[in-house]
């Protein structure tokens, strides 16, 4: 299909390209990224020195050039939404899965173009929205991102403005999961059958299937939150509120618990859409990087869908401390002892892939190694809070706060680090600087550690979450020196992102150009497009003739899906 | 601010502030809570420190290097299955022998109310009310209307149980060695009523009262903690729990009834 030259705005604005929009939502995605971490450094410095004026842009911020409790908590709030539902799960599934998905399943685009653009533009909306809030009198959203009722409810008119904002960006994640799921299965090359797909596809459309069947109920549970806020109704309160001695004038015989089930019915599916496509990511780095077979492709599969389906059946984990009797909690203890299974399997599996191989140490290699060990950690310490016993100790402390973490930022953001490295000869048709990679990676590496690590000592010694200044405490004065190496750390993980980002950026024009199409010599589809794909990827159809990573037993050369013959 | 950072730092030279481990517990069932989280972390070190030196192990000596090319036949290995098979029994025993049996003590096997100090809890924007039913052991009516500054739960003093109730705020007492029961209440939003030193945490949500109760074997003086994010003060929002000797304990009963006495009057 030949194509007329488009005007600039059609071709790289309101694209329908969905190599275009993939990046469109990468870039996206890193500012928000930046400016969520940024959120961060500010609370840190709070953490680290109490009270403490912020040097050059305190003033501001606020008049004593410290932060105020009322913005800690507001920055808290935006931390967890701009990182989650702006940063991270655009970055996974927008830009590595509209990116992706379609060049390795051999499609010519998404399988609903128009679709594909309007997701972008009203998750963009809903981005734009989302940052208007700290425009709003008496700041952004303060009642973290899990916006617990009756606080929220009673709170500053940006949560109102934060709620919008949810309704826009959980619409645009149901118009993307729609087309990812469609595109994957519908427009399949000719000889691609399901266990031929590339594992990064088989994760990225059980992420789609999370996302449209958990998001819903989110949506919903927004709106009701909206009405309780904007047309006085009483869903999520309780009759007999009291608010700083007076009355609180509402009709009351709503349930605080009713949202927090809502709520945590998507943001517990939410955690493995978090971290599936990572997953996917690390296995074609790693498999590519091994020179060998993925090992258990089809235990992979399976456990991928396994832990997708368990998903939905853990989500009161969170709850064990809202007074949950044995039964339900029996239950949710054993759900979610079960779901730390397949993902032990699927670790196991990725470690089992090295066995027998040749280790390219690339960059993007360096990221999935790292990966490994640091989402082991945080998918470990889920096992003290999954139980209730240990979970009464741990639960709302920094344990979680590390927990979490391990498994986003150490986890997936290293991942997809690693994936923009591996892919961006694809994006591009060149290589970033090597020398800047390592330089990043190896700073990152040992910063974040230093960042996440202690939160797991001071959680242990009981100190809550969300605190402005936790030096009120004596426990969290005994602790309050780990905050100082956290935050230090923090900042030096802030400064390692600039080769990174400077590499992004100048690599566009000056990077190494790739020798041929396939730079890495891996087997999947995508590799067969030219680097950069022409649009409509494929001038030909392609047809696929084999399962993905294959080798020659007699050559041990690589056999990519899409050659016909050994030769 | 140079100072307070030169501060800040110097803690950190002098290794102070680097405290970490589970904080003192004085209650009866805390061990059980300490020991599993101990044999999980040991758990967890022993599955990381195994994966940890494979994947060093593996990223050694299957390096790219001349001579070395990998080795693309079929695998099978049996022995992660049974690593899985491990896993899995330990984890299923943990849920049946230390968790389950925990919380069914916590949640169903409460004691006598006889023989108990019940008071009630009720959490407020940023305080902790507690609520004593005084020497008649049984509360008085409260009533939100009566909500004001100096009654902060609307205790009807003019109920003949509410006479001689004890409210304090902020203040919780308890004598050692007597099992307490806890119902806990909110007024506004959500709180999260910790004790570290007590291994106790529950939320405190309003609408709704939840019983739950501890006993104390050491007496000491410690904190309460608001675990849950509850608006601009909830980093303030510190209680002080006191385990006192059942004389002290009566001490201070006494002092409270005649301070409510001196207030009648």
């Amino acid at each position: 299909m030949s194509h007329h030259e488009m005007p600039f705005w059609k071709k790289y604005i309101f694209s329908t390209d969905h190599k275009v929009i993939g990046l469109q939502y990468g870039i996206t995605a890193t500012f928000f990224l930046l400016f969520g971490f940024f959120l961060m450094i500010l609370m840190r410095w709070q953490l680290a020195y109490p009270g403490v004026e912020i040097p050059l842009i305190g003033k501001a911020l606020t008049e004593t050039g410290a932060l105020t409790p009322e913005l800690y908590n507001a920055l808290g709030a935006m931390h967890g939404t701009i990182m989650i539902f702006l940063g991270v799960v655009p970055m996974g599934v927008g830009a590595f899965g509209n990116y992706l998905v379609p060049l390795q399943v051999g499609a010519c685009d998404m399988a609903f173009p128009k679709l594909n653009m309007m997701s972008y533009w009203v998750y963009f909306v809903g981005g734009v929205i989302m940052m208007m809030s700290f425009l709003m009198p008496g700041g952004a959203a303060a009642s973290g991102w899990t916006s617990y009722p009756p606080l929220s409810v009673i709170s500053n008119n940006a949560q109102t403005v934060w709620l919008l904002s949810m309704v826009f960006l959980i619409t645009s994640s149901l118009l993307g999961s729609v087309n990812t799921i469609v595109t994957a299965i519908q427009l399949r090359a000719k000889g691609l059958n399901f266990m031929r797909w590339p594992i990064h596809v088989w994760a990225q459309v059980t992420t789609a299937f999370l996302l449209l069947l958990a998001f819903p109920p989110l949506e919903g549970a927004a709106i009701l939150q909206l009405a309780d806020r904007v047309f006085g109704s009483s869903f999520f309160l309780p009759s007999g509120l009291v608010v700083s001695g007076e009355k609180l004038g509402v009709a009351g015989g709503g349930n605080p618990l009713l949202w927090q089930h809502l709520f945590w019915f998507l943001a517990h599916p939410e955690v493995y859409v978090l971290i599936l496509p990572a997953v996917g990511v690390v296995c074609e780095i790693v498999t590519t990087n091994c020179r060998k077979p993925f090992y258990g492709y089809k235990t992979m599969v399976y456990s991928i869908l396994f832990l997708g389906f368990m998903s939905f059946v853990v989500w009161a984990h969170h709850m064990f401390m809202t007074g949950m009797g044995v039964t339900l909690s029996s239950f949710f203890q054993a759900t979610t002892m079960i779901i730390s299974i397949p993902s032990v399997i699927i670790l196991t599996t990725i470690l089992l892939t090295l066995w027998g191989a040749s280790i390219r140490f690339t960059v993007p290699m360096l990221f999935a190694m790292a990966f490994l060990p640091m989402f082991a950690i945080g998918g470990l310490t889920g096992l003290p809070l999954g139980l209730t016993a240990s979970d009464i100790h741990l639960h709302d402390t920094y344990y979680v706060i590390g927990h979490f973490h391990y498994v986003v930022a150490p986890g997936t953001l290293f991942a997809l680090m690693g994936g923009v490295y591996y892919w961006y000869p694809k994006f591009s048709g060149r290589h970033m600087n090597e020398f800047l990679g390592k330089l990043h990676f190896w700073v990152s590496f040992v910063a974040i550690n230093f960042v996440f690590m202690p939160m797991f000592l001071m959680g242990s010694k009981g100190v809550s979450r969300r605190m402005y200044d936790q030096t009120q405490y004596s426990y969290g004065a005994s602790t309050q020196s780990w905050n100082v190496v956290m935050s230090t750390a923090a900042f030096v993980l802030l400064l390692a992102q600039i080769p990174f980002i400077w590499n992004m950026f100048t690599a566009w024009k000056t990077g190494k150009k790739v020798q041929n199409d396939n730079p890495w010599e891996a087997t999947t589809l995508e590799w067969a497009a030219s680097s950069p794909p022409p649009h409509e990827n494929f001038p030909t159809p392609v047809e696929v003739y084999r399962n993905p990573y294959s080798y020659s037993a007699t050559t041990r050369k690589v056999l990519p899906q899409f050659i016909p013959q050994e030769g | 601010m140079m100072e307070q950072l030169a501060k800040a730092w110097q803690d950190v030279l002098n290794k102070r502030g680097f405290e970490y481990g589970l904080p003192s517990d004085v209650s009866t069932h805390g061990f059980a809570i300490d020991n599993l989280i101990t044999t999980l972390h040991y758990f967890m070190a022993l599955l990381f420190v195994g994966w940890g030196i494979y994947l060093v192990y593996c990223l050694v000596r299957f390096r790219e290097r001349e001579g070395h090319t990998a080795d693309v036949a079929p695998q099978h290995f049996s022995l992660p299955k049974y690593l899985e098979i491990g896993v899995v029994i330990f984890e299923a025993c943990l849920l049946v022998f230390f968790s389950y049996p925990v919380w069914a003590k916590l949640k169903t096997d409460f004691p006598d109310r006889e023989t108990s100090l019940v008071v009630r809890i009720t959490a407020e924007q940023f305080a902790w009310n507690i609520h004593y039913p005084g020497k008649d052991g049984k509360f008085g009516k409260t009533n939100i209307d009566l909500i004001d500054g100096t009654n902060p739960v609307g205790l009807d003093r003019e109920d003949p149980n509410g006479k001689d109730d004890i409210v304090s705020i902020n203040q919780f007492n308890v004598p050692v060695g007597k099992p307490v029961i806890v119902e806990l209440g909110a007024k506004d939003v959500i709180h999260g009523f910790f004790l570290p030193n007590a291994r106790v945490k529950h939320d405190a949500i309003p609408g709704m009262v939840f019983p739950l109760w501890f006993e104390t074997k050491e007496t000491g003086k410690f904190e309460i903690a608001c675990a849950q994010l509850c608006g601009v003060g909830h980093y303030r929002m510190k209680g002080y729990f006191n385990v006192l000797t059942q004389e002290e304990y009566d001490n201070w009963i006494l002092e409270e009834e005649e301070a409510l006495k001196e207030e009648g009057a």
